[in-house]
């Protein structure tokens, strides 16, 4: 019998990146540091794509890539489609509705059905945590995670730390590409409110500390996970107000208003007041921090509508980067893929393919 | 019931089992066994063969009484998609048992005569004897009680509503006061409803980290000590299935240290795996109760050597493939277990065997107690009870044999399974210790590790 | 060709052993001295001329040419840096380089632009390059300036600016900065 593989340490999360191993982007944990950082710095050049006359590129000619979201989520679906569009990949959209899952057709009928089709990529969002792990079981395509019940959302963190070092680089008056992840190291960043019931607050966590971060949770006990072991957190607190002054940045988690009908929290405005970041508690924050959060917002909840328009607010500055950020993991995990014997000779590689033409 | 079967000439052969150690309540010793007639007629070492006899080699082997699960899921009537009284059954003889106990979660629920007597017909052409448990509640709603008394006449001797618990304390008082005149047992699946809603494995580091909503171990220690609390109220008997908690063994320790009527049954999945088997979401590990972590895997081990545990049952629950491929929170609940139950316990618990998390502290005597004729005490098919399950291997005695190979290393593969489903979690595992010979009242049904039919 | 770049390309981890050293330092400075004199001979001057040199080995020359450009008009030459990493035809084979940043300096629309390689072997970086270019704009023209010619075209590609033809083997490596330029082979580690 062997046993279980023991619960991974943040130290121990450390594959090679991603373009040289990685065939699937389930868990930021897939990348560690290293391969979080080749997608940030591969992610500038897609800033640059973005800002041409015409912000298309072919690398992924000839590449399907099929987003299949069995949850709706407009946004992160369109940011991946535009991704892989800019990417000149062809974009099949497959929408199931969770439900005709539950009515028979299994996730691996639908799956396999479509991998038949002849896909390169499976973009997946899913309402059960794992599922995209599963899909990546399943077939030979490429996996992205968009989202998995409460498990993670890999490239919604990538995205927060590129636009965390784009912010910081350019206060420090250089450019972005010259950024390492060096200023991550000691960053204090605070994530508040449902942890518990948060993909984006599993993959941030994971992501703000193998930059070195040091994260701090905030959140009224009933939305903290059951369990905290093996997760590199600082610690958790439920006093927001004694937080804020000693963060640089404070990452606001949306909150499922459902979670306020009295089972998790008394009431939504018992929330706001203990955990929302009012206008007040803006005031508490340190010259310089940073407000983000992942969108959608509910104003008046978690963010108050003054804070979220605020200079210091990023929420729509992560969109944007968003786009550039997705076509980096696609362009590393399908554009990278070496067709052929990476070990061969010079001469084996001899016509079109010589290293030489520099 | 043996004449009744059309195969039943195996039963009337005469066979012996030659060069083996006989290990069973009295004790163990170096001794052949001659069965005739479906009855012992001859223990001692070495025996003279007989003519025409059936010799079944035992050399290196320990010959102990057929073993008896308390817990296995049938699926028939309603789930023969996922197994068959005919298929578990022979799962079951490949395992060593000679005895299962038919979990009343079919559809229709086993809570009538009707369908209690149609399990107790296809378990008579069977490789082992089918015994059938009644459901407390009509339907397992946990309403109403079911007709115990009807179902009790038919020899009916344990009741539960497995698959569920009864949630309503005051319900489940009236039936063990109700029970208690019958002379029946109450078996209760522990799960707070209310703490497990929506829970997909156990509730801790691994379910936080991936995200998958979990059940507390306090679900199942709520039950069991408030079903504590009500055998001591009513004098009533409670048996407590599939105990997978650390606490749920301290709380049963208590209970019997009181003196109260209690036993308890472990699986032998909570003996060796934890949940971080779920780390990559194969829904093949999902189970109810969920797999614990190694704590509890420990005061599970420690609870069988302690005699707390009476008895490993497999809760043997297949499910067709499609049951188990999807995500998580959507798979069936549930694990194969006859064939490789007695592999896995031996290595958790036995000081002969072994696994990695350590050697185990029992005896291959006390383990084949826990496999055996304890669970057969408890499901009343011993001889005390009028049955002939896990009896002393004696002349006279019941013929239901198992020859067990101890050393035997093998891989489990689940196309070869008997079992009509596939989801075992030792899936391309090697483990040690195989059943080389099953004799169901004198019929070797299972010879060299093969079904005879 | 940089180090790194090589270091990522098959076979990874092969080390370049140089032969012949086939142009001295100065060698280089007097070629690209000449470019520039043809560059501006056959345009009449600078009008509208845009430097933009090919990551990674064509950057350097492209700078050192602008700064000769200038120097000899006494004028401006815009000057910037292409990476068409995301445009070749054997992406999978050649890495994306960190340090591999693209930086236009101005609208290509209507500008004569001078593309700067270092090597010009297969032809497929050109190709590459010329697609990337277009997304920046209509320029008026684009010329193409390397310091080596190695041969072994695989696209109707011709240079308008050679610092030197030079017959290779397919084999071979031509490892080329404003240091000279030296023949030599890559052998697995």
């Amino acid at each position: 019998m062997t046993p279980p593989s023991p619960l991974p340490d943040a130290d121990e999360l450390k594959p090679p990146p991603l373009s040289d191993a990685g065939r699937h982007l389930l868990s930021i944990s897939d990348l560690g540091a290293e391969g979080i950082e080749e997608v940030l710095r591969v992610s500038d050049a897609f800033v640059e794509v973005a800002s041409r006359p015409i912000p298309k590129v072919p690398a992924l000619r000839g590449r399907t890539v099929v987003t299949l979201f069995a949850e709706e989520s407009t946004r992160t679906r369109l940011s991946f489609e535009t991704a892989a569009k800019r990417l000149s990949a062809d974009v099949l959209s497959f929408a199931v509705a969770s439900s005709s899952v539950k009515k028979g057709e299994s996730l691996r009928d639908t799956v396999e059905t479509v991998a038949a089709m002849g896909v390169d990529a499976f973009i997946v969002r899913h309402p059960s945590a794992g599922a995209p792990a599963q899909v990546a079981g399943w077939v030979d395509a490429t996996v992205i995670n968009a989202g998995d019940g409460w498990h993670e959302h890999p490239t919604q963190a990538l995205l927060d730390c590129y636009t965390i070092r784009q912010v910081l680089a350019e206060r420090a008056g250089r450019p972005v590409s010259e950024s390492g992840v060096g200023d991550f190291a000691g960053l204090r960043v605070a994530i508040v409110g449902d942890v518990a019931h948060s993909r984006v607050a599993r993959s941030g966590v994971l992501a703000f500390a193998a930059l070195g971060a040091e994260v701090t949770l905030v959140a009224p006990g009933s939305l903290v996970p059951p369990s905290l072991e093996g997760w590199p957190v600082t610690g958790v607190s439920h006093d927001l107000d004694a937080v804020l002054p000693h963060v640089d940045v404070c990452y606001l988690l949306r909150l499922q208003t459902e979670r306020g009908a009295g089972s998790f929290l008394p009431s939504i405005r018992e929330y706001t007041a203990g955990y929302g970041l009012t206008l007040r508690r803006a005031g508490l924050l340190a010259d310089g921090a940073l407000v983000m959060h992942p969108g959608p917002m509910n104003r008046g909840v978690e963010i108050a509508d003054e804070v979220a328009d605020l200079p210091r607010s990023l929420v729509l500055r992560q969109v944007a980067n968003g786009v550039a950020v997705r076509m980096a993991v696609l362009f590393l995990l399908l554009g990278q893929v070496v067709r052929g014997d990476a070990t061969g000779t010079v001469a084996d590689l001899g016509h079109g393919y010589g290293p030489v033409d520099g | 019931m043996a004449e009744r079967r059309p195969a039943g000439a195996g039963g009337r052969a005469t066979v012996v089992v030659r060069g083996g150690t006989v290990i069973d309540e009295t004790g163990e010793r170096r001794a052949d066994v001659l069965i005739s007639d479906g009855t012992v007629t001859a223990v001692g070492p070495d025996l003279d063969i007989p003519a025409k006899a059936t010799v079944l080699d035992a050399g290196g082997c320990l010959v102990v009484p057929g073993l008896v699960d308390l817990h296995t899921h049938l699926r028939q009537p309603g789930g023969e998609e996922a197994e068959t009284v005919e298929t578990a059954s022979r799962a079951a003889a490949l395992g060593g048992y000679t005895a299962v106990l038919a979990m009343p979660n079919t559809n229709p629920t086993i809570d009538s005569a009707a369908v209690a007597r149609e399990v107790l017909q296809l378990g008579e052409t069977a490789l082992c004897q089918v015994a059938v448990a009644g459901a407390i509640t009509v339907g397992r709603a946990g309403q109403c009680l079911a007709p115990m008394g009807e179902l009790a006449a038919l020899g009916v001797r344990l009741f539960t509503d497995d698959g569920t618990g009864v949630q309503d304390a005051g319900v489940m008082r009236r039936a063990l006061e109700y029970a208690r005149g019958l002379g029946v047992t109450l078996g209760q699946h522990c799960e707070d409803a209310t703490l497990a809603a929506g829970g997909h494995m156990h509730e801790g580091a691994w379910s936080s980290r991936l995200g998958v909503p979990g059940v507390p171990a306090a679900a199942e220690e709520l039950m069991v000590a408030r079903d504590i609390m009500l055998a001591r109220l009513t004098g009533g008997r409670v048996h407590f299935l599939h105990l997978s908690t650390a606490g749920s063994v301290a709380l049963v320790a208590g209970a019997k240290a009181e003196g109260l009527d209690v036993t308890a049954e472990v699986a032998p999945h909570h003996l060796s795996l934890t949940d971080g088997e779920l780390s990559g979401y194969d829904a093949v590990f999902k189970v109810n109760p969920p797999l614990r972590t190694e704590c509890d895997v420990a005061a599970l081990r420690a609870g069988c050597a302690a005699g707390t545990i009476d008895a490993v049952a497999t809760d043997h629950a297949p499910h067709p493939p499609e049951q188990k491929e999807g995500p998580l929170d959507v798979a069936a609940p549930g694990m194969l277990g006859l064939e490789t139950a007695l592999a896995v316990t031996l290595e958790a618990l036995c000081a002969a065997a072994g696994d990695e998390k350590g050697k185990g502290a029992m005896s291959l005597h006390d383990v084949m107690a826990l496999l055996s004729w304890r669970p057969a005490r408890i499901a009343g098919l011993d001889v005390g009870h009028g049955g002939d399950q896990g009896g002393p291997i004696g002349v006279d005695g019941p013929a239901n044999l198992c020859v067990i190979d101890p050393s035997e290393r093998w891989e489990v593969d689940p196309d070869h399974l008997a079992s009509r489903s596939r989801n075992t979690p030792w899936a391309g595992r090697m483990l040690t210790g195989r059943v080389r010979h099953t004799v169901y009242r004198g019929e070797p049904v299972v010879i060299d590790a093969e079904a005879q039919r | 060709m940089a180090e790194r770049e090589r270091r990522l390309t098959p076979p990874r981890g092969g080390v370049f052993v140089p032969r012949v050293q086939v142009l001295a330092p100065e060698d280089v400075q007097r070629a690209i001295t000449r470019i520039a004199h043809e560059i501006v001979e056959r345009n009449r001057g600078l009008d509208d001329v845009v430097v933009i040199g090919l990551q990674t080995g064509g950057v350097p020359l492209a700078f050192r040419l602008a700064q000769v450009l200038e120097e000899m008009e006494a004028t401006t030459v815009p000057v910037g840096m292409l990476d068409v990493a995301f445009y070749r035809d054997d992406i999978g084979i050649r890495p994306v380089l960190a340090e591999a940043i693209t930086a236009i300096p101005c609208d290509l629309a209507g500008q004569l632009v001078i593309l700067v390689d270092d090597v010009l072997f297969t032809g497929r970086t050109v190709r590459a390059a010329l697609n990337a270019l277009a997304d920046y704009g209509r320029a008026r023209a684009v010329q193409l300036a390397v310091m080596v010619d190695r041969g072994h075209r695989e696209l109707p590609v011709r240079p308008d600016y050679v610092g030197k033809n030079m017959p290779t083997r397919l084999d071979e490596q031509v490892d080329v900065s404003l240091d000279g330029v030296v023949l030599g082979d890559v052998v697995a580690r």
